[in-house]
């Protein structure tokens, strides 16, 4: 979706002021936030490409004034609410009114490292081979979609060069709908400097995005 | 809803985001969905075991061994398994070398994406809106921000991490260092410098 959190370009955010000695949490609201974002993954089901949609699927003003845990926590309320882990009416009370879903197993102590451990490829094994070489030329697709995309607007319509091929990747768009893996090729493609930001821009910079292969067309 | 985020978060405002989270957190342990001791153990992993310094070693070690280097470089996720750094968020690794000729600089713009397992969580300014906003297309400006200033000639390159690819600088080894130890070497890389943000520290400088 064309929404808030896709900033790359976007004017106006000011100087970026970064904290010496910056702790990990800054309170501890943020710590249990972070961890229960995190242990919920397993009994809630979800995968990645679905929490990104949750967090940045909101009004421009929301996600803006958000701080980042605090829009954690909403696309965590959204995840659970529309599985039907919990309802909004026990989160306002902050207790259980409705009986748990059935199946829905906590991470246990034993388990945590293990789980952060856990190497989960996001690669599978090629069903078709790759259309695009090393140096070809390609032009991003003008697309729009109201779902989850990772192909950020600052990039559409524009051409950029084949500089690596990734792998054979678990395609987010439709992942993130529950629509299943739909594995594609993923390719790094790098972009000129004044191909994105015209002729004033730096003319020693050039950016890279990877991109999946039905993101891109020929040029 | 959003009306409530409007303004700035004072003092109120942060205990009502604290009360929700408590109450969350009483939910779901009730419903038997999350384990507080495991969310205990959550936090203590990311404050004190995964972190830049798990990057530290990586970088100082390329630095003083020439065959980890060359593998680091053909194969970054083995190489940096083999310190038994590995797991969530670092599965698909790219190390971007730093040369005379090009400066690397990682960012997410459409949201958060870091190396968790050799960086850990990422800092705020590197989630906030004017680091994703302007890195693509400012990032000298950016630099400036860190007070860091690259001669004109250096070509910048900048790799936005919007798939499950996740990038780590591997900075130039300052000069003045021939002989020194991985150890020694390890006191000069700072985190910034392994998101391109930064340079390492200079031998005689301080630390």
């Amino acid at each position: 979706m064309d929404g808030a959190h896709d900033m790359g370009g976007v004017a106006g955010f000011g100087p970026v002021v970064p904290e010496p000695n910056e702790p990990v949490f800054h309170s501890e609201w943020e710590k249990r936030a972070c961890a229960l974002t995190i242990a919920m993954s397993r009994p809630g089901g979800w995968n990645i490409d679905m929490s990104r949609f949750a967090r940045e699927n909101r009004p421009p003003e929301d996600y803006l004034s958000k701080t980042y845990y605090e829009i954690w926590l909403a696309g965590l309320e959204t995840l659970m609410i529309e599985r039907g882990l919990v309802t909004r009416e026990e989160i306002e009370a902050g207790k259980m009114l409705v009986p748990p879903k059935p199946g829905a197993k906590p991470i246990a102590p034993s388990e945590v490292t293990p789980a952060i451990r856990h190497i989960g490829r996001t690669t599978r094994e090629p069903t078709s081979p790759a259309l695009f070489n090393i140096g070809d030329k390609v032009r991003m697709k003008n697309i729009h979609p109201p779902t989850h995309t990772r192909l950020p607007q600052y990039v559409r319509g524009h051409l950029g060069t084949i500089e690596h091929n990734q792998g054979f990747h678990v395609f987010p768009d439709l992942h993130s709908q529950g629509k299943g893996e739909n594995p594609q090729w993923l390719y790094t493609v790098r972009f000129d400097g004044p191909e994105l930001w015209g002729k004033d821009s730096d003319p020693t910079l050039s950016v890279s995005v990877d991109a999946w292969e039905s993101y891109l067309e020929r040029a | 809803m959003s009306d409530h985020h409007h303004h700035d978060h004072d003092h109120s405002e942060l205990s009502e985001t604290e009360l929700r989270v408590r109450a969350l957190e009483t939910v779901l342990t009730e419903k038997g969905y999350v384990d507080p001791a495991s969310l205990d153990l959550l936090i203590e992993l990311y404050e004190k075991k995964i972190g830049p310094r798990n990057g530290v070693r990586v970088v100082a070690k390329a630095w003083a061994d020439p065959a980890y280097h060359a593998r680091l470089i053909k194969n970054p996720t083995a190489a940096i398994a083999e310190l038994d750094y590995s797991g969530r968020q670092g599965e698909h690794m790219v190390v971007v070398e730093n040369t005379p000729e090009q400066h690397n600089m990682v960012v997410c713009t459409l949201c958060s994406c870091y190396p968790h397992p050799v960086l850990g969580l990422p800092p705020v300014w590197y989630k906030s809106a004017p680091y994703r906003s302007r890195a693509v297309s400012d990032p000298r400006g950016v630099l400036k921000d860190f007070g860091v200033t690259l001669p004109d000639t250096t070509r910048i390159r900048v790799w936005d991490s919007t798939s499950e690819m996740r990038y780590l600088v591997l900075p130039m080894r300052p000069a003045g260092t021939d002989g020194w130890s991985e150890e020694q070497l390890a006191e000069l890389v700072t985190r910034d410098s392994m998101i391109g943000t930064g340079l390492p520290k200079q031998p005689g400088k301080g630390a």
